[in-house]
């Protein structure tokens, strides 16, 4: 009687914590999500480019919120490490570096709207229908909410398994496409100062007596 | 409860944001980059939810992909726009009718 009472009691306590859990796990998401849909507003309204790129951080640095929600730590901290620290500060570069009139680019922004309006509204209907219709395929009817994969060995781990192994022709085309990437943006920016002196190894191999000594005959009391 | 579905409503809102940046800023190239960025977030979130989705690890690599062609084609965009501003002194879209395509 006593230890059924415990069990029931236990039960109830499972029950509860696992409510407790959705609800902090729905917050979670909605906190992470609108920030980061509200940042991507801002990123494409911003009058300054420069707000534009903080904002994409900031969207950025939500998913990355929203990646370990859904159990993917590894891809969260890459999308942390590769897109703040890498991709953005590449934009910021850019947008500090050029000598650019903002406000001139701004001057097309309402004569656009209209169109770029009418498409968005187009967008979400089409997307909306896609949501709405269909309600009989299997997505919609597992209404089991989103658990990351459960698994003993951690998400790190996971990924290492299958990317050296099962997608490894992939891991090395991302090599290529990264080896690509670098050697078209160089070659793309490098430019070629005229007036630079440059050492010629092989004409420094190939000198000899012959070559490197001239012979003059000076008169005395000139110069050469 | 937080299911698939929320995540595909916040990918194609995200997505349709940055289909939006592009057409509103049609002169500024630099938002324009970063609204394929913010679609590529999208693409990203979908693969990752539906990587939990179907408890799956391989939606993980390929987002992996993603990352990887988003980071190379910030480059080089990059890249040129620097070209292109060197030449012409200006970053509007409209003036690049060089090839007269």
């Amino acid at each position: 009687m006593e230890i059924d009472g415990s069990k029931k009691l236990l039960k109830i306590f499972i029950s509860i914590e696992n409510i407790d859990r959705m609800v902090l796990y729905s917050l979670t998401f909605y906190l992470f999500s609108s920030v980061a849909v509200l940042s991507a507003l801002m990123v494409i309204s911003a009058k300054n480019p420069v707000h534009s790129v903080l904002f994409l951080i900031l969207s950025f640095v939500n998913a990355s919120g929203l990646f370990v929600l859904l159990g993917a730590e590894f891809l969260a901290m890459i999308l942390v490490v590769v897109y703040v620290g890498a991709v953005a500060v590449l934009f910021l570069f850019v947008v500090m570096m050029l000598d650019i009139n903002f406000v001139k680019l701004r001057e097309g922004f309402l004569q656009y709207l209209p169109f770029g309006a009418l498409l968005g509204i187009v967008l979400v209907i089409e997307l909306g229908i896609l949501f709405l219709t269909d309600r009989s395929s299997n997505i919609y009817n597992n209404q089991t909410p989103l658990q990351p994969i459960v698994n003993e060995v951690e998400n790190t781990k996971m990924i290492g398994q299958i990317l050296y192994t099962e997608y490894f022709y992939l891991f090395q085309i991302c090599g290529i496409i990264l080896l690509v990437a670098m050697i078209g943006s160089i070659t793309l920016t490098l430019r070629d100062k005229g007036g630079v002196k440059r050492q010629n190894i092989d004409s420094q191999n190939t000198v000899d007596a012959s070559t490197a000594i001239e012979k003059k005959k000076v008169k005395i009391g000139e110069g050469i | 409860m937080i299911t698939l579905e929320h995540y595909l409503f916040l990918g194609a809102i995200i997505f349709t944001l940055g289909v939006l940046g592009i057409f509103l800023n049609k002169k500024n190239l630099i938002i324009i980059l970063m609204s394929i960025e913010l679609i590529l977030l999208s693409v990203n979130i979908n693969f990752i939810a539906f990587s939990a989705y179907i408890n799956d690890i391989s939606g993980q690599i390929f987002a992996m992909l993603t990352l990887t062609v988003a980071a190379a084609e910030a480059a080089i965009g990059l890249a040129i726009l620097v070209v292109f501003f060197r030449n012409l002194g200006s970053i509007e879209v409209n003036k690049i009718n060089q090839l007269k395509g």
